[in-house]
């Protein structure tokens, strides 16, 4: 059951501005309440009033400006699946949104809702992070761009100030020639790993740029900028002989925890094979072929 | 206009099944709670509570939901349509023929709301595909039919109203 609170609807930066001013650490921003909801029901938080976001003019656009893309921070899980533009520009992202929880998680919980949460069980933050994601906090006295790297610090805690409302994501699409993977692995709700993979090809077949991003298994999803260099000059068929030595290495650096989901040392060995497959998926994908494998309980994007 | 003033409850009005309600409720009274306490549709049902099983599905505007872990007061100005609209109280719902026809129902828990999802289904795919429909009732639960006769009977139902389309 909720405990009794009460919902104020803003439909301005500045009203809600002065909500939050005015309610401070009693009020808690809510957009889709997917898991907010949850927190509250089962008593693990408690706050006397709910900001509802979805009001606000402005945070609900998907554009394109400057080749660059920003989400705004109440666009559905559901939308991202199904936009033109993000399937052409950014189609890991829509084809993992499609994979988000089920269709009615994704048709009311929000982009916006799902980063500042900072679930480390979660796959948005993941693969915004190979798109260099940043998003743009809004404040009354001001708004300020953060690195996606920057901005999750760690499990249900960002960077994000009590005065300030997280209003998009910008992501930078990657350039022609580049192909990707996204692998998540879990048998709950919740994802237990998702390795976001891509690699740029020059013109002559090799590898120019990498872009490696692993979610889930630590505190916080992060890049693996060292094992991403280890990848630049290859070809697509290195790029395969190398998945083995490039698995190993990403599972001696991972931060692993241990939760419900599994202990360290597991989520360590897991990281290994699914860096591993997802390697060998974006070498195939690199030679223009398709790895038709299956894995359990694995979505492969 | 932002509805500041009385903050602590919200004055619904929307449609369900069809019929325009208007209703008084609490900021926090979930949709599960007015359709089954207010509204006397028992329907939709509380099962997991966390927006995992589906038993709550009901649509909103045509867009499945967990009724469970949805304001009500989101509902305002909506199209809510729960099981007991499906059918006209005498005749069923192709759907709901199309599940007895293949005995996708035995306890009948998660029914209503396996109903909901494929009713969204159809609307979204007319005759969709055995993977489709597995796809996207990837978060309905069902602990008695294995699965296989829920997909029969919405893969059939497809293709009967796309015969005769």
């Amino acid at each position: 059951m909720l405990r009794p609170f009460a919902l104020y609807r803003p439909t301005t930066l500045p009203e809600l501005g002065d909500l939050l001013a005015e309610h401070g650490s009693d009020a808690a921003l809510y957009a889709g309440g997917t898991e907010l909801l949850l927190l509250l029901k089962e008593g693990l938080l408690h706050v006397r009033c709910l900001i509802d976001v979805k009001r606000v003019q402005g945070l609900g656009e998907i554009a394109s400006d400057d080749g660059a893309i920003t989400i705004g921070a109440t666009v559905r899980h559901r939308a991202v699946e199904r936009s033109p533009l993000l399937s052409e520009r950014c189609p890991l992202l829509a084809g993992a949104a499609a994979h988000v929880a089920n269709v009615r998680v994704r048709h009311v919980g929000t982009v916006g809702g799902n980063l500042a949460f900072a679930d480390p069980h979660s796959d948005l933050a993941t693969i915004c992070l190979d798109f260099d994601g940043a998003v743009s906090l809004w404040s009354p006295g001001g708004e300020r761009q953060v690195a996606l790297a920057d901005f999750v610090v760690g499990p249900y805690e960002t960077a994000r100030r009590d005065d300030e409302i997280l209003t998009s994501v910008r992501l930078r699409p990657w350039p022609p020639g580049t192909v990707g993977a996204y692998l998540k692995f879990g048998v709950y709700e919740r994802p237990t790993l998702g390795v976001a993979l891509a690699v740029t090809m020059s013109p002559a077949g090799q590898v120019s740029e990498a872009r490696l991003a692993i979610g889930c298994v630590g505190p916080r999803p992060r890049r693996f900028h060292d094992v991403e260099q280890r990848m630049i000059g290859g070809t697509a068929g290195d790029l395969a002989d190398a998945a083995r030595s490039l698995a190993d290495e990403v599972a001696e650096s991972v931060d692993t925890v241990a939760d419900l989901h599994g202990s360290a040392d597991y989520k360590r060995e897991m990281t290994r094979v699914f860096v591993r497959r997802a390697v060998a998926t974006v070498a195939a994908r690199a030679a223009g072929r398709d790895l038709h494998e299956r894995y359990a309980h694995t979505v492969v994007v | 206009m932002s509805d500041t003033r009385t903050p602590s409850s919200c004055r619904l009005a929307f449609t369900v099944n069809g019929r325009a309600v208007t209703l008084e409720v609490a900021a926090h009274a979930l949709l599960l709670d007015v359709l089954r306490e207010r509204l006397g549709l028992k329907g939709a049902k509380r099962s997991c509570d966390m927006q995992v099983c589906g038993a709550c599905t009901v649509l909103i505007d045509g867009a499945p939901v967990s009724s469970c872990t949805y304001l009500a007061a989101e509902a305002d100005g909506a199209r809510v349509l729960t099981v007991e609209g499906l059918g006209d109280g005498v005749a069923l719902d192709p759907l709901q023929e199309a599940f007895i026809e293949h005995g996708a129902v035995q306890c009948g828990f998660c029914t209503s709301g396996m109903l909901m999802s494929a009713h969204a289904l159809l609307a979204e795919d007319p005759a969709p595909t055995r993977e489709r429909v597995a796809r996207y009732l990837r978060g309905n639960l069902c602990r008695c039919t294995g699965y296989g006769k829920v997909i029969d009977a919405i893969v059939a139902c497809g293709r009967r109203q796309g015969a005769q389309a």
